[in-house]
């Protein structure tokens, strides 16, 4: 038998969801709204909220001060770069551990997950000396590789647990076809797994694109991208709300607009693939 | 094509050996059953064929040449899974297609091999779907047809039909019994159920604790069992098996009569019961009788309809030329 639900407690609940939802878009939409004031009304208290004097002048300021495209162009290249890239490592990782397990699986993925525990500020040192040494600082391939070592481990654990779901017994049925190992994993178990592949794919980008510490401290000019572009818009001059804002739109509004379309497969990916 | 050699195999798993040393010939053309109970290693040995599982000593050949360290897809075996395994992002098509794709065949003979095996599984019509939108006893076709294409040497059956309803069962046993006489290729079949095993093969092996018991044709085996399990284990309803002073005077540890070589009468003979549940088949009847002093519970078997009220006396005499002994080791005298 359903569960009974009362109209009473269908509005509440949704009414509690709306509000939950709308505190957590709140910060989005007050940069959004910020984005279009000038400075003055930016600090203005107590705050104005929708009746203001909207302006662009923010976005063109932004534009004039800084290289938006190079930028974006660099986010895009260096967030997907190092997802692929982790991928193509992942996927015979997760394939080993979810299909031909040691005694050892089990601690080598909570040893791996347990990498992201380690503070970033720890290997700072060495592998700013390193890409220095290597003559790589501030260039798109550093950003690629340290980036997909960072997220690598998330990556191999979600291939994992999807690749866990898949019966063993249909790639055996490949192998007793005359499947070679690199046809078994090519044309079995990644269409098979494909869902899981494109979560996986979509959750990384995100983190890629959102990671500013690295980002950050390895680049100067050339491989800059929209992180070092937002901050850039911060510290020297004092803060500039609104200017800070608009740059923050421009940089969050490609990955918002990406995330918007794919929700279905970025829930599964974060959820592990828990949600059927 | 399709003899192989089992020559001491064995196998562990960690500290458990579930095969100890093991030898085995399946000779061209054969159907052999492994037959035995859940656990007793009948699907390790298959998958040791196949190369699915790396043997820990021993070796296998298949047609003469050494295959123990061989890959699977080296082997030239083909195998049906219980589950059917089919790809089931593929259409049925592609999923039959695949061995020859992966074999490197043109398109042309793909085609011609593809419709052959449709036609002879009445897959034609199906040819354009998924696994998913098949019932059970197409997608079994289908994982056949996945097989035949590849032309092996031996197929290879895990438990088959164990997904199946009843009925779809039996239907598909005569199946696979007929592509058998037509390819005259070897084939090995595991499966718990000795019906199965029985209406199906050349040669039963049956297993317990990953060691043979006895291989030989079905009607060997109901004959002359080796042993007690093996006598226990073909045939059913299952022979009834008697200790004590009843099978010492027959000079043996245990006597065994199967129910069909009894006769029953109301009035006299040589061992007195009273009848509990009585099945009717119609064709067959088998009555369960307690109280006999024997054993805990016999069964009968009478051909025909019989009538058999719960609680009332009957009389059994075994026919004395039918009669299995064996010894306090169980094997056969």
């Amino acid at each position: 038998m359903a569960r009974a639900i009362t109209t009473k407690q269908k509005v509440i609940w949704t009414a509690l969801a709306w509000a939950f939802g709308l505190l957590m878009f709140f910060p989005i939409m007050w940069t959004f709204l910020t984005s279009f004031k000038t400075e003055g009304t930016a600090i203005a208290d107590p705050p104005v909220w929708f009746f203001f004097d909207w302006t662009l002048e923010n976005y063109t300021a932004v534009q004039e001060r800084s290289n938006y495209p190079k930028a974006l162009m660099n986010s895009i290249i260096i967030a997907v770069g190092s997802t692929l890239l982790g991928i193509l490592i992942a996927v015979p990782a997760a394939w080993s551990m979810a299909f031909v397990p040691g005694k050892r699986t089990k601690d080598v993925l909570l040893w791996m997950l347990s990498t992201k525990m380690l503070p970033a500020v720890g290997v700072l040192y060495p592998l700013v000396l390193l890409a220095k040494w290597l003559g790589v600082m501030d260039s798109r391939a550093l950003l690629i590789v340290v980036l997909m070592l960072i997220n690598l481990p998330i990556i191999v654990w979600m291939l994992y647990t999807y690749f866990k779901e898949i019966p063993g017994e249909i790639l055996e049925a490949s192998r007793m076809d005359g499947a070679s190992l690199r046809s078994e994993i090519l044309y079995v178990l990644t269409p098979m797994a494909l869902p899981g592949i494109a979560s996986t794919i979509l959750l990384n980008i995100i983190l890629a694109w959102n990671e500013a510490f690295w980002t950050i401290l390895l680049t100067t000019v050339d491989a800059a991208p929209l992180t070092a572009f937002i901050a850039s818009f911060s510290a020297p001059e004092g803060l500039f709300y609104a200017k800070l804002s608009a740059a923050s739109m421009m940089a969050i509004a490609p990955i918002l607009i990406m995330g918007w379309f794919s929700q279905k497969q970025l829930v599964r990916g974060l959820t592990f693939g828990a949600v059927k | 094509m399709g003899q192989i050699t089992l020559n001491q195999v064995t196998k562990s798993f960690g500290d458990v050996q579930v095969i100890p040393p093991l030898d085995l010939q399946i000779n061209e053309g054969e159907f052999v059953v492994f037959v035995g109970p859940s656990g007793c290693g009948k699907s390790t040995l298959l998958r040791l064929i196949a190369g699915l599982e790396d043997t820990t000593s021993g070796d296998i050949s298949i047609d003469g040449k050494n295959a123990t360290e061989l890959p699977p897809a080296k082997r030239g075996l083909a195998m049906v899974f219980q589950s059917y395994a089919l790809y089931p992002h593929m259409s049925v098509r592609k999923n039959i297609a695949f061995p020859m794709r992966m074999a490197g065949l043109d398109e042309a003979t793909q085609k011609t091999k593809i419709e052959a095996a449709a036609k002879a599984l009445n897959l034609t019509d199906y040819l354009d779907r998924k696994p998913g939108q098949l019932s059970g006893g197409q997608r079994q076709r289908v994982a056949i047809g996945r097989a035949i294409v590849r032309e092996p040497a031996a197929f290879l059956f895990d438990e088959p039909l164990s997904n199946l309803d009843a009925a779809l069962r039996v239907g598909m046993r005569l199946e696979i019994s007929e592509l058998h006489k037509k390819l005259e290729t070897t084939m090995i079949y595991v499966t718990h159920d000795q019906v199965e095993a029985m209406t199906m093969a050349d040669k039963i092996v049956v297993l317990q604790a990953g060691v043979i018991e006895q291989v030989g044709s079905p009607l060997e085996l109901y004959h002359t069992p080796r042993n007690k399990f093996v006598a226990g284990f073909i045939g059913s309803p299952k022979m009834n098996l008697i200790e004590g002073p009843e099978a010492a005077k027959h000079d043996a540890t245990t006597i065994g009569i199967r129910p069909e070589h009894m006769t029953v009468s109301k009035i006299e003979g040589a061992w007195k019961g009273r009848v509990g549940v009585a099945e009717h088949l119609g064709s067959d009847t088998f009555i369960h009788i307690h109280e006999t002093g024997l054993m805990d519970m016999m069964t009968v078997r009478i051909t025909g309809d019989i009538e058999a009220t719960h609680g009332d006396t009957i009389y059994l005499t075994p026919m004395a030329d039918q009669m299995h002994r064996f010894d306090a080791q169980g094997m056969r005298i």
